[in-house]
């Protein structure tokens, strides 16, 4: 069993606090990526699980264990670094024998498991060289490698993918994804990376300024989000932030922006809009939502018509995205890469409103959804 | 006439790019004049490089003749000198082989030998293991750590003289705090050893004087070198499970290899050419207990005027010198 439990955990440095009182679940097998800013306490936050930061306060259980005071070696946790950190001075086959060595494996078993986990990684044939002599990408499968021989419970991959370049990456990633179902233990990853986050986790805990925003599925953190930050900071691009009005119609509620009234989808929960009737709120719509033509899917109800004049189109291959200047604000839409626009061109597009986000201008919270209590929520 | 103009200014062309000989000599003035006309910046180019390796030189030349007068000449002179007789006063005359074959007759020269051997087989490795104990120690966030850093590194700075004064009174047999300490922690007044007075304890008193006064330069080389150290090693070590001492001796250690190496080559050649704390704490003695190369070169050229023969002590030390170095070097590469 190794489920992770922080409990009011927080890291201080004198009189600077960098990871306030944070709670989480973290189940056992389970994927959880951490993601957030530079700063924003992700690394800390693993570096406490891995025993290699102090806990300031608050408590850290893997499994049944109160573990703030056992060191890292007796926490069957093994981690990976972002510059991997293997001995410069052994070979790879040492380096990933080190561990098991120290703690008086026999050296049957040892070379049994090494060859084991090299096989999986595909790096026999490297086994004799010393780091200097390998690529970045072969480094990353030694130092997963140098992990996986110790059979721990947990694994701790901090950034583990940031020194690889983009191909190298992708090809990591789903690696380092069928490794975890392969290995069949809880793995903790950080990274600033969003797609990373996407793709590989189960749930994704969001962090900034020390705090944990929201704990989710990547599906539930995409279309849920529960303030602007996440809004802003999960999907690329960037969500559109549009000030709007709440007005009340005969029809239902609508959006007041730029004079055009975006009727809200009648699904939405009147309870919560009720009280910012006839305030400004922020509208959150994204890129994908807008459209050249009205999509045949959606029900006719929730779309609404803009006009904008298009500032710089990006063809991106697959897709393409138009920067425009809409109602005096910058929006991004992405639309067909067939559409047929020239920039300076004014053009109507059509929103689907059927996923749109309402914010509170002031708290920057989600008027539409409330944040979950941190790690109670259904994995998938 | 024009014709032959323009080929030979092709031709004067050609060869000017390749900055080569002036131009094919021609029977035609006319055609001289332009090729003289032509040449001018090409051979100023030349001019031009020419003297910026001029300034190049000259700024290289107040060391390079520094070097030369102060330090090539000397060694080359000693190195002839070694097979001459010379007092100094009276013409050098040619010794062939004389002064090599004195080695052999000389006991003191072969005591020096032994004793510089005995020195350096132990102060290297004693400066060098407690300078890297040390630094260790204080690389650690420990509680005036500064203070501490500093004060090792002290006797490095500190004046010869001075250090020597004091390190006399406190090893003084008969009343210095070293032995009161030993007479107070009970032992025999009778074997309480005599340091530098007695030549059973003199070479130890001079190994330990040097080890204690390299120390703190080479706890700096240290220190820079485990600052160098990538931390994140650390860490990984501790999750691999290594307790203090394992992190010590698998990634430490290793991790210092080339600054140990430095730290080894400067340490020996140091020893090797030990000379000046001898002369402030032993003379040399009791007897030749702790006569060493440097001061038995000292003593035959500035005491007994045999500068030829003090030649080729000296080159017998440098010869040693160098061949420990290589072995060294070798050793090393072998990683």
């Amino acid at each position: 069993m190794a489920s992770i439990s922080l409990r009011k955990l927080r890291k201080s440095y004198g009189a600077a606090t960098v990871i306030h009182d944070i709670d989480l679940e973290i189940r056992d097998k389970e994927f959880v990526v951490f993601v957030g800013p530079s700063g924003c306490g992700k690394s800390t936050t693993l570096r406490m699980i891995a025993g290699l930061a102090e806990v300031s306060d608050g408590e850290l259980y893997i499994g049944e264990d109160l573990v703030n005071d056992v060191p890292s070696k007796d926490r069957d946790i093994a981690m990976v670094f972002q510059n991997y950190a293997l001995y410069p001075h052994m070979t790879v086959y040492k380096n990933m024998a080190f561990g098991l060595a120290l703690r008086k494996a026999k050296p049957d078993d040892v070379d049994r498991k090494v060859r084991d986990a090299a096989a999986i990684l595909d790096i026999e044939h490297l086994l004799n060289r010393k780091p200097k002599a390998l690529s970045g990408g072969q480094r990353q499968r030694v130092a997963l490698g140098r992990a996986m021989v110790r059979n721990p419970e947990v694994f701790l991959l901090d950034e583990p993918l940031s020194n690889l370049d983009a191909k190298l990456r992708g090809t990591m990633r789903a690696e380092i994804t069928k490794l975890h179902k392969r290995l069949d233990a809880t793995f903790i990853y950080v990274t600033h990376d969003q797609i990373e986050a996407m793709t590989m986790a189960d749930r994704i805990v969001v962090m900034k300024d020390g705090h944990i925003l929201q704990v989710d599925t990547p599906q539930r953190l995409y279309d849920q989000p529960v303030n602007m930050f996440v809004a802003g900071f999960i999907g690329a691009p960037q969500m559109n932030m549009l000030p709007a009005t709440i007005r009340r119609r005969e029809t239902g509620f609508v959006a007041e922006f730029d004079g055009t009234e975006l009727p809200l989808p009648a699904t939405l929960d009147a309870a919560r809009i009720t009280p910012y009737l006839d305030r400004e709120v922020v509208l959150g719509i994204r890129p994908e939502d807008f459209h050249e033509i009205a999509p045949p899917a959606v029900d006719p109800d929730h779309l609404a018509q803009l006009s904008g004049k298009v500032e710089l189109s990006e063809l991106m291959g697959a897709e393409m995205h138009l920067n425009m200047r809409l109602g005096g604000q910058d929006v991004i839409a992405r639309v067909s890469p067939r559409y047929a626009v020239a920039d300076d061109q004014q053009v109507d597009l059509v929103v689907d409103l059927s996923n749109l986000h309402l914010f509170d201008p002031e708290t920057q919270e989600s008027i539409l959804y409330a944040p979950t209590p941190s790690g109670t929520q259904a994995a998938a | 006439m024009i014709d032959r103009h323009t080929t030979s200014s092709s031709a004067l062309r050609v060869s000017g790019t390749e900055e080569e000989e002036p131009p094919v000599s021609s029977t035609n003035t006319n055609i001289n004049v332009a090729v003289k006309q032509r040449a001018r910046p090409l051979l100023s180019k030349k001019q031009r490089q020419r003297r910026s390796n001029l300034v190049a030189y000259s700024f290289i030349a107040p060391n390079f003749l520094g070097f030369v007068i102060f330090t090539l000449g000397p060694i080359l002179f000693a190195f002839a000198l070694a097979f001459m007789h010379w007092d100094g006063s009276n013409p050098i005359q040619f010794a062939g082989l004389d002064n090599f074959f004195a080695l052999f007759h000389d006991s003191a020269f072969q005591a020096a030998l032994w004793n510089t051997l005995i020195y350096t087989a132990f102060s290297v490795p004693l400066t060098l293991a407690a300078a890297l104990g040390v630094a260790v120690l204080l690389n650690e966030k420990i509680i005036g750590r500064n203070f501490f850093r500093t004060a090792m590194f002290f006797p490095y700075v500190a004046s010869l003289v001075a250090v020597a004064v004091v390190w006399n009174m406190l090893f003084n047999p008969a009343m210095g705090p070293v032995n009161m300490l030993l007479y107070t922690a009970g032992v025999d007044p009778q074997s309480l050893p005599g340091w530098a007075a007695d030549s059973s304890w003199a070479m130890v008193t001079v190994i330990f004087f040097g080890v204690w006064k390299d120390l703190g330069y080479f706890m700096v080389i240290y220190l820079a070198g485990l600052q160098g150290i990538n931390g994140d090693l650390y860490e990984a070590a501790d999750l691999d499970g290594a307790s203090s001492w394992q992190k010590f001796w698998h990634i430490t250690v290793p991790q210092l290899a080339p600054t140990t190496f430095f730290v080894s080559v400067m340490l020996t050649i140091q020893s090797f050419k030990v000379f000046d704390q001898i002369f402030m704490i032993t003379q040399g003695g009791p007897g030749t207990s702790t006569l060493v190369l440097v001061y038995h070169i000292y003593n035959e050229a500035f005491i007994s005027w045999d500068l030829g023969y003090a030649s080729m002590v000296a080159m017998v030390l440098f010869l040693i010198v160098l061949a420990v170095t290589v072995v060294q070097f070798r050793f090393t590469r072998e990683d």
